[in-house]
């Protein structure tokens, strides 16, 4: 039983296919990320998956209802964080609250008496009556993820839940984040940050150019797409280093005026390293930003 | 019956806001009625058996209901469609875009029955609407109000910025303003003038609700309350169909 099960979902926007053949499985209390450059076609996805856009082809199932033809009951046990705050700057936080419940139909007094609960895990007790343009942004954000959970969802859609955050705000929102699996609540988030995706995430997919390029658990695709040691190198005397040194990895890529080589053991390339001129690196564990860079490509995306 | 929740989101923002909106949405109306009324009415001995400024309160009572709701609807409502992004908010509540337009059309078309009955008290205390038959204005006002927001909300979902609603409020509000009998009689209009005034919501709301200002049972009701209807009828589900074209494309 899956909480949110799609397959062969397809959108396009003027012969462009923007989500292409997507295939997707959410198991209940699990944290999955969506994870691609800009333009990837992950929002649209959430939206596909919310019945707010409806698919050219396939199949969408949430919380066992038909998408789009019961998305709007399937999502009374949702909640959207939307990749921008549109809280209603005319409102206090706690009208906020108020007003967004009342569009699930929730009585006044039961919101009331949800609102000590959001506001102490949106970190907002003793705001209430704030006005919004009063809140910094991290505030804002913890206020929009309060407003999804106030009626109680069983899912929780994020997209990009941390962008343009401080890292105080930002691992603000993680620990509230995972007090919410532990909770028993699923989270479908979207984001860049590959930190992020690794700290948060049990499960997530790779999406490029509105293809799912790789499924899996974060170390599950740094052990199948990676090797385990990355030895990033950089300084005026790379390239007469680089020459001779290329066989001692399995693979190199070269960005600017880094080269980084992938190594299952670097043992070699670190003593080929070692007292160099006019050379710097640094030896770390392959991480899933690697992952992401080896399977999108350095290309930039806008 | 989830569009009330949309309504109410509204209601909250104008309660909080009220002084402000009450002001500017009567201020020009009542100048104008005032000014007009009494200004270019003392010229005129009498138009249709009443002063001109009776006359004109319920041209203005008309007026000023079809610019409440066109307003609300078009700058208020891409306000909140567009920049504050209000409406994707609640699309990911359990509302659908049928919801948000319904609550949107009911919405501005309240507002603009308040600015309306605002005018026929001011009206009444002023002695230019004696009659009980002048209550019956106020459901002629809601229906005004509901075929202008309904219209209006059309223009709304169609709008890619602000500059949009001008050709709206030039090319249509404006004319219909001048043909629509709210400053003279229409019948005085030449023929195909008068012709394009009847087609259109604004004349009919001033068919019924001058007499009935005046104290007399209006003339032809069921046709100017089917136009009335049919636009916000009509109105509603052309703005539908935009507006899911809009977001769920």
């Amino acid at each position: 039983m899956s909480v949110l099960a799609c397959r062969g979902v397809c959108k396009r926007y003027g012969g462009v296919a923007v989500v292409d053949d997507v295939a997707l499985q959410v198991a209940p209390g699990e944290c999955f990320g969506l994870l691609g450059p800009n333009g990837a076609g992950k929002t649209t996805t959430l939206r596909l998956c919310l019945g707010l856009t409806h698919a050219d082809a396939g199949e969408i199932e949430l919380l066992g209802e038909p998408v789009p033809a019961r998305a709007r009951q399937a999502r009374r046990r949702v909640g959207v964080v939307p990749q921008f705050d549109n809280l209603d700057p005319d409102f206090t936080v706690a009208e906020n609250l108020l007003v967004y419940g009342r569009y699930f139909g929730l009585a006044a007094a039961d919101i009331a008496a949800r609102l000590p609960a959001l506001l102490e895990l949106a970190g907002l007790a003793g705001r209430a009556g704030s006005r919004i343009d009063a809140l910094s942004g991290g505030m804002k954000r913890r206020l929009t993820l309060a407003r999804a959970l106030v009626n109680e969802p069983q899912l929780v859609f994020m997209d990009e839940p941390t962008t343009g955050l401080d890292p105080q705000a930002r691992h603000l929102i993680w620990e509230r984040l995972r007090r919410l699996t532990h909770e028993g609540r699923t989270l479908v988030l979207t984001t860049h940050f590959m930190e992020e995706a690794e700290r948060l995430c049990h499960r997530l997919a790779i999406m490029d150019r509105g293809r799912v390029i790789a499924e899996g658990s974060p170390g599950g695709l740094i052990a199948a797409h990676i090797e385990p040691h990355v030895v990033e190198v950089y300084g005026d005397a790379l390239d007469a280093w680089l020459a001779p040194a290329r066989t001692l990895a399995a693979r190199i890529e070269r960005a600017g005026d880094t080269a980084y080589l992938y190594a299952t053991d670097p043992a070699p390339i670190l003593a080929a390293l070692h007292g160099r001129p006019g050379l710097s690196y640094r030896h770390r564990p392959a991480t899933l930003e690697d992952v992401f860079l080896k399977l999108t490509g350095r290309d930039l995306r806008d | 019956m989830r569009w009330v929740a949309v309504w109410r989101r509204n209601f909250l923002v104008w309660r909080k806001l009220l002084a402000a909106s009450v002001l500017t949405n009567l201020a020009d109306p009542l100048i104008m009625l005032f000014g007009l009324g009494y200004g270019l009415g003392g010229l005129l001995p009498s138009v249709q058996g009443m002063s001109y400024i009776a006359f004109f309160a319920a041209g203005t009572l008309c007026s000023a209901t079809m610019f409440t709701a066109s307003f609300e609807a078009m700058f208020s409502g891409f306000s909140r469609m567009h920049g504050q992004k209000t409406w994707d908010g609640m699309l990911y509540a359990p509302l659908v875009i049928d919801d948000v337009v319904a609550g949107e059309i009911a919405w501005a078309a309240s507002k603009a029955w308040l600015s309306g009955s605002t005018i026929l008290a001011v009206a009444a205390v002023a002695g230019l609407a004696g009659s009980p038959l002048a209550l019956l204005a106020l459901p002629a006002a809601f229906l005004v109000g509901l075929a202008f927001a309904a219209v209006g909300i059309i223009m709304t979902v169609l709008a890619r910025n602000w500059d949009f609603f001008s050709f709206y409020m030039t090319l249509v509000m404006t004319p219909m303003t001048m043909i629509s009998g709210v400053f003279f009689p229409a019948e005085q209009l030449p023929v195909p003038v008068l012709a394009v005034a009847q087609a259109l919501p604004l004349y009919h709301g001033v068919q019924l609700v001058r007499p009935l200002v005046a104290g007399r049972w209006p003339q032809d009701v069921p046709l100017h309350v089917g136009v009335l209807l049919g636009y916000a009828a009509a109105g509603y589900f052309v703005a539908l169909h935009f507006a899911r074209k809009r977001f769920t494309a």
